[in-house]
Formats: C-alpha cells, sequence, structure tokens
C-alpha cells in the first residue's frame, strides 16, 4: 500500500471516528462526568504550560520587533503587532502545538496501552463502546477548553509583551495598552477562538485513532504515540493556513 | 482419525436437531418432562467459519457446537487459533465467510450496537485479567453494574458476593498492580460472571501461573459447570488444565462447602468435551478418553511431548 493511499485511509478512518463520537454524544448513557475528568485534566492540566508558553512569546515578540519599529517610527504600535499576530496566529497555534505535545500523547499512549493489554477488547466485551466512553469525552474536553486555554495564552502572551516593553524599552504602559485595545477587532477575536474549536477536533480525534489503531506491544505504543504528536502537529500547522484565509474570506478581514 | 470422529460427532448432533424439528408434536411432551426445550438449541455453533488476516488464515473451515451447561475445552499449540475463536464468538472480529450461531440466531452479521446485547449473557475471562487499570478491583468487578445504573446497595452485594466466590474478598479495595497475576485472573474471573452470564469464555487464563494458582482457576471453571450450571469455553494448551475439567467434579458436601471429587471408572459426571485445533482447523472433537486413544501423530506429540 503506497503512502497516498495509506493517508487517505487514515483521513477516512479519523473522520469515521469523530462522526461516530459526534453520533454517540447525545446517546445513553451520556458519560458526562467522564467529560468533566477529561476537562479538569486538559484544561487544567495544561494551563501552567500555556501561560508559561504565553507570556515568553508575547515578551519575545516585543523584544523582537521594538528595535526595527523603533527604526521606522512606529514603537507606539508595538501593542498592536504583539496582540495581533497572538490573537490570530500564535495564540492558537502555539496552545494547539503544546496541547498536542501534552495531551495528544497521553490520550494516545493511554489508548494505546489499554488496546494492547485488552482493556480494550474487556471494554467491549463487558457491553460498552470504547467510542462513546473513551473517544466522545476527550474530543467534548478538547473542543470545550482549547478555546480558553487560545484565550489564557492571548491574554498572558499580551502582558508578557507589555512586560518587556514597559521594562526593557521604557514605553508606557498606557501606550502599549491603547494600542492593543485599537489594534485588535472583534473579527480577530472571533477568528481566534473558532480556530482551537477545529483543532481541538483534529487533535482529539487523531491521538484517539491512533491510539485505537495500536499494534504490536509497548514498541506499538511508543510507535502510535510518536506518529499521533507528529501528525497533528503537522495537520494543525497546515489547517491553520487553509483557515486563516477562509477566515479572512468569510470574516472579511484585510487580506492584504 | 481423528476427522472421522469428528465427523461423527456432528453428524450425530445434526440429525439428533433435525429429529427434533420433524416431530414437534412428539417432542413437546419429552420437553415438559426435561422441563426445559431451550436446551436443545447449542449456546454456540460454528459452521464452516473461515478467517484471514491479509494472506495468513487464521480459520480454515471450523465448525463444533457448544451445548448448554457443556464446557468445550479448545485445545491447541500457539497460533492455531483458538483465542481467535473466542473473539469472533463475542464479535470483537468478524469472519469471512460462515455462521456463528448463539442460542440459535446467527449473529454473524450483526452490527455493533446489536452485539452488545448479544454480549451481555458472555462473560469473558481474558489472557492476562485485562482489568481497567485505572480502577479499584471493586470498580473493575462492579463495571457492568455501574454501567447499567444499578443502585449502589445492590452493586456492593454482588460484587462481594463475587468476590466470595472466586475466594477474593480482601482484596476488594486494592487497585490492579497490587495484585498478583493469578489475583489478576480471579479478579477477572468476579468481573465476568456479574450479571450471571449463560457461556464464560476462558481464554488461557492459567498461562503463565503456578501450579497451585493454576489448579483454583480450573476449580472455578469447574464450580461454573456443576453448580451453576453454566457453559463455557476454556483454551488452552496446557494438558493438566483438560486432566482436571474433564476427571473432576464439584459437590456440595452436608456441611455446605465445595468439595472437589475424582471421577470413578465407570462414573462420568463431568459435562466436559475437547476440540483440538490445528493451523485453524478442528483435528479432534469428543471426549478426553477418546483424545488419549487417537492415532494422530500431531495429537499424540501434542499430549505427550514427543
Amino acid at each position: 500500500m503506497n503512502i497516498a493511499i495509506r493517508s487517505l485511509l487514515e483521513v477516512q478512518e479519523t473522520t469515521l471516528l469523530v462522526a461516530q463520537a459526534a453520533r454517540r454524544l447525545f446517546r445513553r448513557p451520556a458519560y458526562i462526568p467522564e467529560a468533566i475528568t477529561q476537562m479538569d485534566v486538559i484544561g487544567v492540566g495544561s494551563l501552567p504550560i500555556i501561560l508559561l508558553t504565553g507570556f515568553f512569546t508575547g515578551g519575545v515578540l516585543t523584544l523582537q520587533t521594538f528595535p526595527t519599529l523603533k527604526y521606522y517610527g512606529a514603537q507606539d504600535q508595538t501593542g498592536y503587532l504583539v496582540a495581533l499576530s497572538l490573537v490570530r496566529e500564535l495564540g492558537p497555534v502555539l496552545t494547539a502545538l503544546m496541547v498536542t505535545g501534552r495531551v495528544g500523547s497521553a490520550i494516545s499512549a493511554e489508548l494505546g496501552s489499554m488496546v494492547v493489554s485488552q482493556q480494550i477488547d474487556a471494554m467491549r466485551a463487558l457491553g460498552t463502546d470504547p467510542v462513546r466512553k473513551l473517544v466522545a469525552p476527550r474530543i467534548l474536553a478538547l473542543l470545550v477548553t482549547l478555546p480558553l486555554l487560545t484565550v489564557a495564552a492571548d491574554v498572558i502572551g499580551i502582558f508578557g509583551g507589555g512586560v518587556v516593553a514597559t521594562t526593557l524599552y521604557g514605553m508606557s504602559s498606557g501606550t502599549f495598552l491603547s494600542s492593543v485595545r485599537y489594534g485588535i477587532t472583534f473579527d480577530d477575536i472571533i477568528g481566534g477562538i473558532i480556530k482551537p474549536l477545529i483543532f481541538g477536533i483534529i487533535i482529539g480525534s487523531i491521538a484517539c485513532n491512533k491510539g485505537l489503531q495500536t499494534e504490536g506491544g509497548t514498541v506499538g505504543v511508543g510507535r502510535s504515540t510518536t506518529s499521533a504528536v507528529v501528525t497533528a502537529s503537522i495537520v494543525v500547522i497546515v489547517v491553520d493556513f487553509f483557515l486563516a484565509k477562509a477566515l479572512q474570506v468569510i470574516l472579511d478581514m484585510p487580506a492584504s | 482419525m481423528a476427522t472421522t470422529n469428528l465427523e461423527v460427532t456432528d453428524a450425530a448432533e445434526t440429525s439428533s436437531t433435525e429429529d427434533l424439528q420433524v416431530s414437534d408434536a412428539a417432542a413437546d411432551s419429552t420437553f415438559a418432562e426435561v422441563d426445559d426445550r431451550e436446551r436443545i438449541k447449542p449456546a454456540i455453533e460454528f459452521r464452516d467459519v473461515h478467517l484471514a488476516f491479509d494472506d495468513r488464515k487464521v480459520l480454515d473451515g471450523l465448525s463444533f457446537k457448544v451445548q448448554r451447561g457443556e464446557t468445550k475445552i479448545i485445545l491447541g499449540g500457539s497460533g492455531c487459533g483458538k483465542s481467535t475463536t473466542i473473539k469472533l464468538v463475542l464479535g470483537l472480529l468478524k469472519p469471512d465467510a460462515g455462521q456463528i450461531l448463539v442460542n440459535g440466531d446467527d449473529i454473524t452479521n450483526y452490527t455493533e450496537a446489536e452485539m452488545m446485547k448479544v454480549r451481555k449473557s458472555f462473560g469473558m475471562i481474558f489472557q492476562e485479567g485485562a482489568l481497567f487499570d485505572s480502577l479499584s478491583v471493586y470498580d473493575n468487578v462492579a463495571y457492568r453494574l455501574h454501567e447499567q445504573g444499578v443502585p449502589e446497595e445492590e452493586v456492593e452485594q454482588e460484587v462481594r458476593r463475587m468476590l466470595h466466590f472466586v475466594d477474593l474478598e480482601d482484596a476488594i479495595d486494592k487497585m490492579p498492580i497490587e495484585l498478583s497475576g493469578g489475583m489478576r485472573r480471579r479478579v477477572g474471573i468476579a468481573r465476568a460472571l456479574v450479571g450471571g452470564p449463560e457461556v464464560v469464555m476462558f481464554d488461557e487464563p492459567t498461562a503463565g501461573l503456578d501450579p497451585p494458582t493454576a489448579r483454583t482457576i480450573c476449580e472455578l471453571a469447574i464450580k461454573l459447570r456443576d453448580l451453576e450450571d453454566v457453559s463455557s469455553i476454556f483454551v488452552t494448551h496446557e494438558m493438566n488444565n483438560v486432566s482436571y475439567l474433564t476427571s473432576e467434579y464439584a459437590a456440595v458436601n452436608e456441611a455446605g462447602e465445595v468439595i472437589f471429587e475424582k471421577e470413578g471408572e465407570r462414573l462420568c459426571l463431568t459435562n466436559t468435551k475437547v476440540l483440538m485445533m490445528r493451523e485453524g482447523r478442528a483435528i479432534f472433537s469428543g471426549t478426553d478418553e477418546q483424545l488419549q486413544k487417537n492415532d494422530d501423530p500431531y495429537i499424540k506429540r501434542f499430549l505427550h511431548g514427543r
């Protein structure tokens, strides 16, 4: 089987898994406690690394762009540039990549271990649908928590940019904040929240599918975990490009 | 010789079923005496089942029946399709061709949702126990009842009863990681028995266990057969398992204790048959006495190691 057919098959299987999970989400028994547990593990558990990443990303954006903007006499626009970069692109993508590394790998490894130790078979033998019990709550949890984590990353990133601008470059916090406020539109924020919704589905479905497809014992678990993180990261970045273009058209954002 | 045995057994089973279908009216009176007409239908039946993974044939025309209350030992070397057979019964795998019947219903083309209902009448014991790592022994055994939303008082009562059956009441609050291999299998058995399954399937339950623990697992299977009237499929490649299951029976003595006794020369109380598989096919079906007397060189080598 060549790589193109294999990739197409994977896309098909992942899409089917999402469709199955979506259908089972509304059937009884609803696994609400499982979904809430996953939201805690995925959302609350990822918050520290998201805040840390967001803060330093905002800081380094200011660090790199302020001198250039100053050269053109536009240093007042630093807040605008930092906020726009974070809300439109870096916030959603960086959060998605961090969550892929932390949560996507954990989901894939957990489900993969359950497959090789026959726990998934045992679950089915005991009359429970693993898609409903394991996949649907995880995708739902990512769908709810990823936009929230992204907003947290955006806010702390802007704060980090402001800290660097005021402490290292002597910019007043009022100037920085006003350029942030004038720079970002409502559409930017909406676009920045739509993206993580899509990324949440991508990360959840790829990680769950790779985990459930695990073959070959503990070595297989390692393989499926690596594959889940690599595939989800690449898909997030590629989809981000097309999503950015689609949002420009849909939300009528300036494309040039 | 072995194949002939199989054909003879199957032919006898088929003809007896046909006789019953032909003379329904006459049979009514007979069934009234037997008190359970349903018992005539095999609990599980395989009809010419084929399965291949890519180019590798796993099952090649497998046919057999498990009657109500009977224990069928599926014997064979590694990779001969034993575990695959019980996965097919549970619908965890689908055959490429042939039919699988459970209680007379053809489940071959059942959807996953339909199979979920069928699985409620099965109990499955996996090779390594397959306990849920994140759940305690109590929650593992209670799993099926929790899924069905049974009130907690009833759940606790049933869990304690099942753990008493496998003699593991002390481990109720432990996590699977704290248990030995034998204890894990016994918790697996307790979990499989919750809800009173009609058929229990053991997938090499004694593999890697010391002889006394393996003996305990076999005793549980004998208790299920003789005291609980449960049909079972017991997949194994260990001959001492076969010896226990085919030569001993469980009874309750006057003190109310379960005792295990060996059947005598002329007394046959064990409802256990052996099915021997090789390369996805049944090469023998019958009693252990017939198996011991079989002339097939492969069977002889399997039984005696040379």
